[in-house]
């Protein structure tokens, strides 16, 4: 069990500057995050896409903001709790008990939502028959490669995870690569290379084509796709793999008794409170009148939910506002000699 | 200014006025029509307002720019009339246009 003054749910851009902001006025917090990097969105949809709407910036892109923004929280040491995702949120004495997927505790008087649309899932396939499956045969990522070899595998989509995977198992098992158009998205090598696979045969290439259905008894014994036109096929496999990037959700938050607005959480404009004492969101999931979805109005956000919390985390204290140019305080906090 | 028509996977439709300069994604959002989820905000990097455009309006619209087609890979169930609506700019030429919405947007 880990007591702390905030739990900031999510490590995107809003989250660190948040973070940031608690650091200044002296409280500790635990970020927690689905993703296995830190940055949020910024990382995973848009690396390195420039950003040219972040004041005294003319143009980052998402990886820059990032990196920037982990050095500038960098002197107060927060943990980040990556790969993990808060599922629980229980109310005990006016503190909020978290759990996380990974069976982490946090006991803390503060949550800070910042979780951009939700946390990231793989798409999976539309198909009803492939349900049964999941997790088994039917899989959205590799934990353990060796467990196709010498298997029949057939992988669907079009990026750099489907080329990939498909270029790396084609040495020790039978690969279908599956795709819905003819051109792919992947690096132009591994395209090449793919193209090279498919000419000696090495890999069985079907584009133009999606999946209609998995069948098996028990096991995976084969899969149907289909084209366009309607013309289907049928390819023996073992296991079905797809690779169709990942969707974000708002999972468990919805189940944490917090109003909501279609995918966001409704908020004051004072201090981003939620209808839960102790309870704040912003960025990108949060909502008021005028909201926007701009990483510069999740900063704000974020620097007035941390003083926020700082009330409940410091219910003896008064909070004074300060200067980072001119508080001794703060210049210590920074580590600034 | 455009009537668009959005339809509904399961045949509901919504005929609304969408001002020009704004996207059909945006007219789904401004107006409060479901079946259109645009959980990016319109940066084409999410594939959550997916729609079909039948043949007649296909060819009309402007052509896909680069990374659309990149992005409607991981859309649901994408086929040779999909479009991110997030990509197409409304105009009095769009005026009758009809979308069709997936059944889903996950």
């Amino acid at each position: 069990m880990i007591k702390t003054d905030v739990v900031i749910v999510g490590a995107g851009p809003t989250g660190l500057f948040c973070a940031h902001q608690l650091g200044i006025i002296g409280l500790k917090c635990e970020i927690v995050d689905n993703l296995d990097k830190i940055g949020g969105q910024c990382i995973e949809l848009y690396p390195d896409k420039p950003i040219y709407d972040i004041p005294a910036v003319p143009e980052c892109t998402g990886e820059e903001l990032t990196n920037n923004l982990i050095k500038q929280i960098k002197p107060f040491n927060f943990n980040f709790h990556l790969n993990d995702r808060v599922q629980e949120l229980t109310n005990e004495n006016d503190n909020w008990v978290v759990k996380t997927t990974n069976g982490k505790e946090f006991h803390t008087p503060n949550v800070v939502i910042a979780g951009g649309v939700g946390s990231f899932e793989p798409r999976k396939f539309p198909t009803k028959s492939a349900e049964k499956f999941d997790g088994t045969s039917v899989l959205y990522s590799i934990k353990d490669k060796t467990i196709f070899k010498d298997k029949s595998v057939a992988i669907f989509g079009g990026g750099d995870s489907a080329l990939d995977w498909a270029i790396e198992l084609s040495n020790s098992s039978k690969v279908s690569l599956i795709h819905r158009r003819d051109e792919f998205r992947g690096a132009p090598a591994s395209v090449q290379k793919i193209k090279e696979l498919s000419k000696n045969s090495i890999i069985n290439l079907f584009t133009k084509y999606s999946i209609k259905d998995v069948k098996g008894n028990g096991t995976l014994e084969e899969i149907e796709i289909k084209s366009e036109e309607g013309e289907s096929k049928t390819i023996k496999a073992d296991y079905v793999l797809g690779f169709f990037g990942l969707i974000m959700q708002l999972g468990p938050i919805a189940d944490w008794g917090l109003n909501l607005d279609k995918k966001t959480i409704p908020v004051n404009t004072e201090n981003f409170e939620t209808n839960k004492k102790g309870i704040f969101a912003i960025g990108d999931i949060c909502t008021y009148p005028g909201k926007l979805k701009l990483i510069l109005s999740g900063f704000h956000e974020g620097a007035l939910a941390a003083r926020g919390c700082f009330k409940y985390a410091r219910p003896n204290e008064k909070y004074r506002f300060e200067f980072t140019t001119a508080s001794n305080t703060i210049k210590d906090r920074l580590g600034i000699k | 200014m455009a009537k668009i028509k959005y339809i509904e996977h399961n045949g509901k439709e919504h005929i609304v006025e969408v001002q020009n300069g704004l996207t059909v994604m945006e007219g789904a959002i401004q107006n409060d029509i479901p079946g259109i989820d645009a959980d990016c905000g319109g940066s084409m990097s999410c594939a959550t307002c997916h729609v079909y455009v039948k043949e007649d309006w296909y060819d009309k619209l402007s052509k896909k720019e680069m990374g659309e087609d990149d992005m409607l890979d991981q859309a649901y169930e994408p086929n040779s009339s999909s479009r991110l609506s997030c990509q197409i700019m409304v105009s009095n030429e769009l005026d009758g246009l009809s979308v069709y919405m997936p059944e889903k947007q996950v």
